[in-house]
């Protein structure tokens, strides 16, 4: 079982947890959390050089290392793992957010009982991402998502009970449709009715799901998932959430979490039911589009930081979404690209409102004003994520961005094109509310003479700042690199063989 | 007579042995030595629990059903199962309850609650047992009468008797119309062996209105004895009423025993009119006692309150292994109830730790206990999670597969049926957060002191904490409960069902 490279995503913050539970004081509890952090990074930066080899070796095979150990024999129920360049690049934009968050939560209160939460959120994370059986998949997705009541019930700001227990519901909602979604694929998993499976791969290869059924099935899922991923109506937590939570917290959520909405969907919704994806898409589309323009609206008449930057995510990750039920090879590796880049666009962001609002203890961009004099570091900061988000070239967002309404006008009906040009019309919204935030908050007239006195970053924000800085730079500068890396998933053989296009 | 047949009986006989040492126990020891009777009882009951799941220890084939007495009494690997599952849970509730049988209150009665406790569940084996309705109906009393008097035990408070006389009520009217159903069914077959029931309605003219009623009335009568919605007006009263130890003993152990029984009556007895007769009665029936079970939890303060309405929905969930009629559903449901077990052991150890303290019961007084008494809130927040069907914890391995078992019947129906239950554990999710809520994030100075719990007491929570992580995780608890289900009398009785 250990001589498989993937347990150790799983292994490693379990030994986590277990030496945080007998941590002693806040300094060994920091020296785990930036160990076990760097350890992941670096694993999955392992995992990547690893993985390229083995795909220049072998440009067919959907996954590689594959492998699964029987637990429910009876349910044929596995602990299977196995990773493509999705998820390997998922995997690293996870390790560098938690290495990212460990710093930006260097003085956190109770940091023992913190960092419990934060990595047993973080193992459900790197779970999901490496599982191909979907009872796996789902108990992990779960795992994720429960610490975060205690973590934002606890350690956030505001109206914390109201948002922590409103966010569990509506995700634990959208679970409960997943989970009924994720049974009926079971049952209808293989044409046999002793051969059903959970194992993702077999049931892309069975393709045995009735058409009926798929339309029965496929919107559970999608829903299930979408949830997660911030899909019109039911992005309602995301705001509240993010506003309410700790910096770490909003970081790991808006960065990672959200994405595993993404990666669901198209994971096992679309690859498990293309032909239901096919037929329903335009109505998923409808409601992924209005989150676009919706989210970007909304983001315009805050005066939260937190807010602005909640409803950015909205409308970001609805994009996400929008791009993968394009269902075609460029928009959907365009939706993976936006997730590499919002994850780390939006942890930069939260990370920089957290190391603001320390300081000047308001959220609040009427009250804040020339902060770029006071502290020029954190300023510099805002803007690079600033313009990450409205889509600079050079850096991520113009990368995933171009690539996903490219794809999306690759469809040649008026309905995908209309689509199309009004989630482009976003992108002005996006500069509207970003400059206004940058104005206003970094160049604008000093509003409060006590901020004169704030000071500039410690060496763990900058660290933190920086690590997310270069990712950002990176994904911008050299984004063949990573479209190679996701590819061979949305290669136009796959797509046949799951029966799209 | 055959005097071997009384062979077959070996646990029932353990335990009536075991009753008549405690019982001389308590009547013959001197005082001093009157404080080690709980201890007494666990370490027997333990044996018997140990002895119960080595067959081969006791001298007789595992792996094949003995019918005694003329088909009256049966016994298999899945009784056996059940009734270890059962002992398992039996075992918890009497370390939970040493510190409260040896307080100063209780001196005088400690022996009855142990007498009467070992009485039930001898009633109880009976009932898991039976294939005739009569000895069915002898277990069924000696399972709820003493009960009432065991609710009555804190007899200085004046709830603990009110909740016995509504206990005591319910149970007697709850017996005479099960019995009127009995005798409709014993006028439409004329008889009352499970196995003479099931051929004569599967080879008769159908469905008439009277085995119509008769259904009612049978499940109805089961259906006080689960506290399944509308039969459930008893259940807050009482369970707040009786001392904490006959409340839990009450809300999972008499519980669990019903619900196998009643598995076993409408399988074996009715199976053939699944389709025609009890299956929508069931739909009904589990859709109200989930609902209405949560939207009632909502609203209590009172910890046994909120507890005895968590239980009745509960019982919804655990009905879904019935609806399901097949061996997966009595597989999933005999694990679904070992699970629950557990937790809402784990649940009631907190609640009674607290109580036995400070004598606080209300939600509200759980406040800030994260900072006080830090394990026991640990404790109970993984008792609500597990309860919830959080994973990793023993509650989401359990209701994932009792949701997969209903499914498996294949209907349209049962789809929704299932998302109807799964949208309620998020309502369930709501209420089980309010006390991880009031522990951990409302502000304010813990309302109960630090304290140090009874050696008991930390036991019970070990045993039940360990149980809620390890069920789930180690699969072999389950495969071990599917293989003797698979092996069990249910399944011809399932594939005889058309």
């Amino acid at each position: 079982m250990f001589s498989n490279i993937l347990i150790y995503f799983v292994v490693i913050p379990i030994v986590m947890l277990g030496l945080l539970a007998i941590c002693k004081n806040v300094k060994q509890v920091r020296a785990v959390a930036v160990i076990g952090s760097s350890a992941l990074v670096g694993l999955s930066i392992y995992l990547l050089c690893d993985y390229l080899q083995l795909r220049a070796a072998d440009p067919v095979s959907p996954m590689f290392y594959v492998q699964s150990w029987q637990w429910f024999p009876d349910l044929n129920i596995h602990l299977a793992v196995g990773v493509d360049g999705v998820s390997v690049a998922m995997l690293i934009l996870t390790g560098f957010i938690v290495f990212a968050g460990s710093f930006a939560s260097w003085k956190i209160d109770q940091p023992k009982e913190f960092f419990l939460w934060l990595i047993l959120l973080s193992t459900g994370v790197y779970g999901f991402f490496i599982s191909i059986d979907l009872f796996t998949m789902f108990m992990f997705y779960e795992v994720a998502l429960i610490p975060m009541y205690l973590l934002i019930g606890l350690w956030g700001t505001g109206r914390k009970e109201y948002s922590a227990m409103k966010l569990t519901l509506m995700l634990m909602g959208g679970s409960a449709f997943l989970m009924l979604g994720l049974i009926g694929i079971y049952y209808h998993s293989a044409a046999d009715p002793a051969n059903l499976t959970w194992n993702l791969l077999e049931i892309v290869n069975n393709d045995a799901i009735p058409h009926g059924w798929q339309s029965f099935l496929f919107p559970m899922t999608f829903v299930g998932f979408g949830v997660l991923g911030a899909m019109f109506p039911f992005h309602t937590w995301s705001p509240d959430g993010h506003a309410c939570a700790p910096t770490a917290v909003s970081m790991l959520h808006a960065g990672v979490l959200m994405k595993l909405g993404g990666y669901g969907c198209f994971r096992v919704a679309i690859y498990c039911m293309p032909w239901a994806a096919n037929e329903l898409a335009w109505i998923f589309l409808i409601l992924t589009g209005i989150s676009v323009v919706y989210g970007a609206f909304s983001a315009c008449v805050q005066t939260d930081l937190k807010y602005i930057n909640a409803y950015s995510s909205v409308s970001h990750c609805g994009m996400v979404l929008f791009a993968i039920l394009m269902l075609n090879t460029t928009a959907m590796t365009g939706a993976i690209m936006q997730m590499l880049s919002h994850g780390l666009m939006t942890a930069l962001f939260f990370a920089l409102i957290g190391m603001i609002y320390g300081r000047t203890h308001t959220r609040d961009i009427t009250k804040m004003g020339g902060l770029m004099r006071i502290m020029p570091f954190l300023g510099v900061g805002y803007v690079i994520a600033g313009f990450a988000s409205l889509g600079l070239p050079g850096l991520s967002g113009f990368v995933s961005e171009m690539t996903i309404f490219v794809g999306s006008f690759e469809h040649q009906d008026t309905f995908h094109r209309v689509f199309t040009i009004v989630a482009c019309a976003s992108i002005v919204i996006t500069a509207v509310y970003i400059l206004r935030v940058v104005g206003k908050l970094l160049f604008g007239p000093v509003q409060d003479q006590h901020h004169l006195q704030l000071t500039d970053a410690t060496w763990f924000e900058r660290l933190s700042t920086v690590t997310l800085i270069v990712c950002v730079a990176a994904i911008g500068c050299f984004p063949n690199f990573f479209v190679e890396l996701i590819k061979n998933t949305f290669s136009p053989a796959i797509f046949a063989a799951i029966g799209l296009n | 007579m055959d005097y071997s047949q009384f062979l077959a009986m070996k646990q029932e006989i353990g335990l009536l042995v075991l009753f008549l040492v405690v019982f001389i126990y308590d009547i013959f020891m001197p005082a001093r030595a009157a404080k080690a009777l709980p201890g007494v009882t666990a370490a027997g009951l333990l044996i018997l629990t140990v002895a119960g799941f080595f067959p081969c220890l006791l001298g007789c084939p595992s792996d094949e059903a003995i019918s005694v007495f003329g088909g009256m009494y049966v016994n298999s690997p899945i009784i056996t199962a059940i009734k270890g599952i059962l002992n398992i849970g039996v075992f918890i509730v009497l370390i939970q309850s040493i510190k409260w049988a040896n307080s100063e209150g209780m001196a005088m009665r400690r022996g009855e609650f142990y007498d009467l406790l070992l009485v039930t569940l001898f009633g109880m084996y009976l009932m898991i047992s039976a294939r005739h309705f009569l000895l069915f109906v002898i277990g069924l009393e000696s399972a709820s009468l003493p009960l009432a008097a065991m609710v009555a035990l804190d007899k200085s408070r004046y709830e603990s008797r009110e909740a016995a006389i509504k206990y005591m009520m319910t149970a007697i009217f709850s017996s005479a119309v099960f019995m009127m159903g009995l005798s409709f069914v014993y006028g439409l077959t004329g008889s009352l062996f499970f196995n003479d029931i099931y051929f004569t309605l599967a080879l008769g003219e159908g469905v008439n209105a009277l085995l119509i009623l008769a259904m009612i009335l049978v499940i109805g009568g089961i259906g006080f004895k689960l506290s399944l919605v509308p039969f459930h007006l008893w259940t807050a009263d009482v369970y707040q009423g009786a001392p904490t130890s006959v409340t839990s003993y009450l809300s999972v152990i008499s519980k669990g025993a019903a619900a196998f029984a009643f598995m076993v009556i409408l399988a074996q007895a009715f199976g053939c009119i699944y389709e025609q007769v009890w299956e929508w009665m069931l739909y009904a029936i589990i859709i109200l006692t989930i609902t209405i079970g949560n939207l009632f939890a909502i609203r209590q303060r009172n910890m046994k309150r909120f507890l005895a309405f968590s239980s009745i929905s509960q019982a919804g969930y655990i009905m879904l292994g019935i609806i399901a009629d097949n061996v997966m559903g009595s597989a999933a449901m005999m694990y679904y109830i070992f699970v629950y077990i557990f937790s809402n052991l784990a649940a009631f150890g907190v609640a009674q730790a607290v109580e036995n303290q400070s004598g606080k019961i209300s939600i509200d007084d759980y406040r800030g206990m994260s900072k006080s008494n830090p394990a026991l809130a640990f404790c109970m927040m993984l008792a609500m999670f597990s309860l919830a069907g959080i994973p990793p914890f023993a509650g989401f391995f359990s209701k994932f597969f009792i949701f997969t078992a209903a499914i498996n019947q294949g209907s349209i129906e049962i789809y929704v049926l299932v998302l109807i239950a799964l949208i309620n554990t998020i309502i369930s999710l709501f209420y089980y957060l309010l006390v991880v809520k009031s522990m951990y994030i409302t502000p304010g100075e813990p309302v109960v002191a630090r304290f140090k719990s009874a050696w008991s007491e930390r036991l019970g929570l070990i045993i039940t904490v360990g149980g809620i992580i390890a069920l789930g995780i180690c699969s072999c608890v389950y495969n071990w409960l599917l293989s003797t289900a698979a092996q069990s009398e249910f399944l011809s009785i399932f594939t005889r069902s058309i």
